[in-house]
């Protein structure tokens, strides 16, 4: 056995997993790329020459900062009212016994194990028939209720985990039942809920089955690129997407960096 | 119950009070009215109002989901036994012919969204465990680099990662140049899975799409499992001349065991009844079951047909999951 072959097979597991890696960023590399790219026809699926264009006219597209906009705006809401939502019932089912608690539980687990497709004909069949006219409150409704099971999980997780012996202590030092939960519960439980929060937001930004069905004639940004994949793919399209991607990795990176020193002081 | 319920509730009962009336489900108004008005006392009022605590953090979310998740799964099952037009309106007929005619015009589309989702799920399998190991076990301070680079893609429109995969695997594009100069596309016409001297428009294009899709829904779940096998475990059985290869299939995977049932239940469900990697990759030959309930729900308009094809897809998944969870015997995963 040669040497190379020695170490490729010790290293079987991270070449492997590296090779992974990179089917997933791939994708990511094209957009990045072809934001660059100044196609020749409506698609922008072949490199024809390079031209900054597209981003210094993210906008340049009729309807796609608009349905942006809006599809900032849904997730921005239904982020607030399912981390709501979701934080409190986290808070019952981890904290209280009752009668009720399996059920619930059920209840929290389905919406995640059950086909997109399936809850959206569903909820789409109770709007139409309820004569409920479809845009952006219709959608917003959908994404708090796929939103909140995230939520629940997350912040359920998190306050399992909490020491119950520390909110002990802080009624020992007199501490109100509202000053320990500001300042005691709260900051544990803190991680959990943000977690909960950004995965609602990223979940409702980028949903199209649900809206899909329940938005009429409301074009949200997922909409819009489904669109697009008909009509034809402006490069802004690609900008856009590339700019989501360092916003995302720049965030994690701030949220990373905040922790370490946090750790360390 | 907290401490301090505790605590008020012996309180209670000490001044005589039975605790019968302050059962969890009692409303609020069920400590008074008192028999004397003169003393209510003070320390029972809040056990019960303790008890009803989490009845109330509970209640919004509940509503919510019983409202916009429950009752339309009851409601899309009433639409699935209604006969009718778009002009006419629909009336419940318990026509249930409409489950017999919906499966056999479509159970091809059935059939294909099971084997592409199975196909994918074992893909996601085999390629998110050793990226799982990596992160779990020999990133080192590398590890919140590839977690991140493992989540970025997240956040990144999916819709538009997808029509990326337009790009790559375009038919005169780098990767179908070199699989068909390997004779590769040969072997996989012959298998059936691509087309002529093209990826597009093939199962191959929508499995590899399924598969990258739910890609993180299979590594996040194995990570988290793989992270909590203490690594002296490793040690151990090398110190006991266990092979690497031994080791894992001894030792690491079935351990493992709890993230493999959850990520392929996490890829498998939702891949099911996915309609976007068949439509913006495949043709109309790799229809699944998700593009016919979309085009029988909003082009078509055909509710019913829609409603039956749903309940139907619910009852197969629930049917494999139900049996798959019983099989791997991880029932407390959830």
């Amino acid at each position: 056995m040669t040497a190379l072959t020695r170490w490729i097979r010790r290293n079987l597991a991270v070449i492997a997993g590296l090779g992974t890696l990179a089917y997933l960023i791939l994708p990511n590399v094209v957009v990045l790329v072809f934001s660059f790219n100044k196609p020749n026809g409506r698609f922008n699926y072949e490199w024809q020459r390079f031209s900054t264009e597209a981003w210094t006219d993210p906008c340049g597209v009729a309807d796609l900062c608009g349905s942006l906009s809006l599809s900032l705006k849904i997730a921005v809401w239904a982020t607030i009212g399912a981390t709501l939502l979701g934080t409190m019932i986290a808070f019952a089912l981890a904290r209280y016994r009752f009668r009720a608690r399996s059920s619930v539980n059920s209840l929290i687990f389905l919406p995640m194990a059950m086909p997109e497709v399936v809850m959206a004909a569903s909820l789409a069949t109770l709007f139409l028939n309820m004569g409920v006219d479809f845009g952006f409150w219709t959608i917003l409704i959908a994404h708090i209720m796929f939103c909140l099971s995230f939520v629940v999980t997350a912040v359920k997780a998190r306050v399992m985990s909490m020491d119950p012996r520390l909110e002990q202590a802080a009624q020992d030092l007199y501490a109100s039942p509202a000053q320990t939960f500001v300042r005691v519960t709260l900051p544990i439980a803190a991680p959990g809920i943000a977690a909960g929060a950004l995965l609602s937001f990223a979940l409702s930004f980028d949903d199209f089955i649900i809206t899909n069905f329940n938005a009429g004639s409301t074009v949200t940004f997922p909409m819009f690129v489904w669109g697009s994949a008909q009509r034809g793919t402006p490069v802004q399209i690609n900008v856009i997407g590339t700019a989501m991607f360092a916003v995302a990795v720049l965030c994690v990176l701030a949220g990373q960096l905040a922790g370490a020193r946090r750790k360390r002081s | 119950m907290t401490r301090e319920a505790r605590a008020l509730e012996r309180a209670g009962t000490e001044r005589g009070e039975g605790s019968a009336t302050a059962t969890p489900d009692a409303p609020p108004d069920a400590a008074g009215p008192a028999p004397e008005p003169v003393q209510k006392p003070p320390l029972f009022r809040t056990a019960v109002r303790k008890r009803l605590v989490p009845y109330w953090l509970l209640l919004p979310g509940i509503l919510w989901l019983l409202i916009f998740f429950a009752a339309p799964l009851v409601y899309q099952a009433s639409t699935s036994v209604q006969t009718g037009s778009l002009e006419e309106g629909f009336k419940v007929t318990w026509h249930f012919q409409t489950y017999w005619d919906a499966l056999s015009e479509y159970y091809p589309q059935f059939l294909r969204s099971v084997l592409y989702a199975a196909t994918a799920t074992v893909m996601c399998l085999v390629l998110g465990y050793p990226l799982a190991y990596l992160i779990a076990f020999r990133a080192g301070r590398w590890r919140n680099l590839v977690m991140i680079l493992v989540i970025a893609p997240f956040f990144t429109s999916f819709l538009i990662r997808t029509l990326a995969w337009k790009t790559i695997l375009s038919d005169s594009g780098p990767v179908v140049g070199a699989l068909n100069s390997l004779h590769i596309l040969d072997v996989t016409s012959y298998l059936g899975i691509t087309e002529g001297q093209r990826v597009l428009a093939t199962p191959l294009a929508v499995v590899c799409g399924l598969t990258y899709n739910f890609l993180p829904f299979m590594i996040l779940p194995l990570y988290t499992s793989l992270e909590r096998i203490d690594p002296r475990l490793h040690e151990a059985a090398g110190d006991l001349y266990a092979r690497p290869v031994t080791t894992f299939r001894k030792v690491t995977f079935p351990l493992s065991m709890p993230g493999v049932v959850a990520g392929t239940l996490l890829t498998f469900i939702p891949a099911t009844g996915d309609y976007i990697n068949a439509e913006l990759l495949g043709s109309a030959d790799q229809k699944m079951v998700g593009n016919v309930i979309q085009s029988q729900f909003l082009r078509v308009l055909d509710y019913p047909t829609a409603a039956a094809l749903s309940f139907i897809l619910m009852a197969a998944i629930l049917t494999m999951v139900t049996v798959y969870i019983r099989k791997s015997g991880t029932e407390d995963l959830v």
